[in-house]
């Protein structure tokens, strides 16, 4: 090559890696207005709301004196609508992701089933809300309690669950299921002797993801009639005498963290916004907790995975 | 070469296949006799892998795959292919080992005990004895009967094929099926899998396809060599490197072609 042209060819290299340089700041950039706006946010609140922050504040009951407020009910309520969200979203939608993956034939029937749990992902969740006060409300006489606002949360995230259920036994390299089916596997043992323990991390990630969402919904638990005073707590689940289980807490009215915090904004006294802001610190830091349980779990399943 | 009785342990009469419209393999009329090795060779796609996983039902996984024709197992005269067996049943029979090593994300000794799990077995001592049989079957013991919980991922290649091997082993197999088992190996593993198969044959019949033509010579008793979905010619190891009787396996065999 001439010396012309190699020296074209070094002015070609420059400008292409100008733009390489271009775009990476862009991208952080981006990536730090993102970051910094969640820092803000949370900076604004625990500023507002860290003081407030008591071993009172987590095991008083609402008040109409700020001071005396606290939000036991809606922490416990909380709390609770997770677990019958979780336990009805991940069976549900890890079956039937699994079903669509592995037993599904390619046929119009599978396509409708997809289509509509597509269409689930885009539902308004005051939509949500207004499905569950029909039919587990009423219909069902489930009424307005801890049961059906878990059920309608486990179906706001169910199509989350089952995408990430779906991407995750995806990624399964098809000589593993070849290798356990060459070996006799049935169908169910390849599933559920390997499709299912290596695609765990997946499913994990689907339900902090879809978790997380649910604890922060509103409208739909309004929508059910979760109570915004509520100065009790629900039955406990365990009880004294025999069969020392009792599944009462079930049937129970309740109160949410969120439900907690839009009243007390809704409130003239900036004392309650100040309560507001302990509550909203408090349900970040339970989301955030939980994500953490969930990415360490993840971390510990995937070590054994190398594909 | 060790002789004695030939006998045929699966006979493959006027076997035709189809990948839905597609017609891979074309009247094959081929005997695999018993404790012996047989190499399918031949160019790339001319169908040996295609005919090799019709020994274990492996196309039946995938919809619009269609057998004619029939491979008759003996003693007891089963026909692989027909609909009404069940390709669980043939699969427990015959065992298979991959072209690139596909160990379990799990323990040695687990991806070992899978096939005897599937088979319902629980008891802990029959468990332990037979993955030290299967493991000693595939000159793997001594290298790993002390870290048996490690994950099978922490082997070496040659080593995750040998695991494999035992995996397949652990079942008492009748047929052991190979697909390029050496293909994704560095030469010294290559030549332990080599020496693995020239043992093995002792106590079970071995159908191996390769695309090394010296592996071939190496290795097998029997060769078979196939293209464009055909059988062109099957013979003794020797007859078909020294003195092939078609003149497409000599154009094949001398490197004339393919």
């Amino acid at each position: 090559m001439d010396r012309n042209a190699v020296q074209e060819m070094r002015e070609l290299i420059a400008r292409h890696k100008r733009w390489d340089l271009i775009f990476a700041c862009v991208g952080l950039l981006c990536l730090s207005v993102a970051a910094l706006t969640f820092v803000a946010l949370v900076v604004d609140m625990a500023i507002d709301g860290a003081p407030r922050l008591s071993w009172d504040f987590f095991t008083n009951f609402p008040s109409r004196h700020p001071a005396q407020a606290g939000i036991l009910s809606a922490w416990v309520g909380t709390t609770l609508v997770m677990l019958v969200t979780a336990a009805a979203a991940i069976p549900v939608g890890v079956a039937g992701a699994v079903y669509l993956e592995e037993y599904a034939p390619n046929n119009w029937f599978t396509a409708i089933i997809e289509i509509n749990i597509t269409n689930l992902a885009g539902v308004p969740s005051i939509v949500y809300g207004l499905l569950a006060l029909g039919l587990f409300v009423y219909t069902f006489g489930l009424g307005q309690s801890i049961l059906s606002a878990g059920l309608t949360l486990g179906l706001l995230i169910l199509p989350v669950v089952i995408v990430a259920t779906r991407e995750a036994i995806r990624s399964i390299p098809s000589v593993i299921r070849e290798a356990a089916y060459a070996l006799g596997a049935t169908k169910w043992q390849s599933t559920w002797d390997h499709v299912l323990p290596y695609s765990l991390p997946g499913i994990l990630t689907g339900v902090i993801i879809g978790m997380a969402r649910a604890i922060g919904e509103t409208a739909p638990i309004i929508t059910i009639g979760a109570l915004t005073f509520i100065a009790f707590l629900p039955p406990a689940p365990v009880t004294a005498q025999f069969p020392f289980l009792s599944l009462e807490w079930l049937m129970a009215p309740f109160t949410v963290m969120p439900i907690q915090m839009f009243n007390w904004t809704s409130r003239p006294e900036a004392a309650f916004h100040q309560n507001a802001a302990a509550a909203g610190l408090v349900l970040l830091l339970m989301t955030l907790s939980m994500n953490a349980l969930a990415i360490y779990i993840r971390y510990r399943l995937r070590k054994r995975i190398k594909w | 070469m060790a002789t004695g009785a030939l006998s045929v342990k699966a006979q493959t009469k006027a076997l035709n296949f189809y990948y839905v419209a597609f017609h891979a393999l074309k009247g094959i009329n081929m005997p695999l006799y018993e404790k012996k090795v047989t190499a399918l060779i031949g160019p790339s796609g001319c169908g040996k892998s295609t005919y090799l996983r019709c020994f274990n039902r492996m196309h039946d996984l995938y919809a619009g795959n269609r057998y004619e024709g029939e491979i008759k197992l003996y003693p007891d005269d089963t026909n692989l292919l027909d609909a009404q067996v069940d390709p669980i049943e043939v699969r427990m029979r015959i065992s298979m080992v991959f072209q690139k090593p596909n160990p379990f994300p799990k323990s040695i000794f687990e991806n070992v005990a899978y096939g005897l799990r599937v088979r319902g077995e629980r008891k802990a001592s029959v468990l332990d004895e037979k993955v030290e049989i299967a493991l000693r079957g595939a000159a793997l013991w001594d290298e790993v009967k002390d870290r048996l919980k490690d994950l099978a991922f922490n082997l070496s290649g040659g080593q995750q094929q040998r695991l494999c091997i035992a995996r397949a082993l652990a079942t008492d197999p009748e047929i052991l099926l190979f697909d390029e088992p050496t293909s994704a190996l560095d030469p010294i593993a290559t030549a332990s899998i080599e020496e693995l198969i020239a043992d093995l044959k002792s106590k079970l019949t071995i159908l191996i396809v390769t695309h090394n033509m010296q592996q071939a010579a190496r290795v097998s008793d029997y060769t078979a060599y196939m293209y464009l979905g055909e059988l062109i010619e099957f013979d003794a190891t020797d007859t078909i490197f020294i003195k092939p009787k078609n003149k497409a396996t000599e154009d094949y065999i001398t490197g004339r072609f393919g």
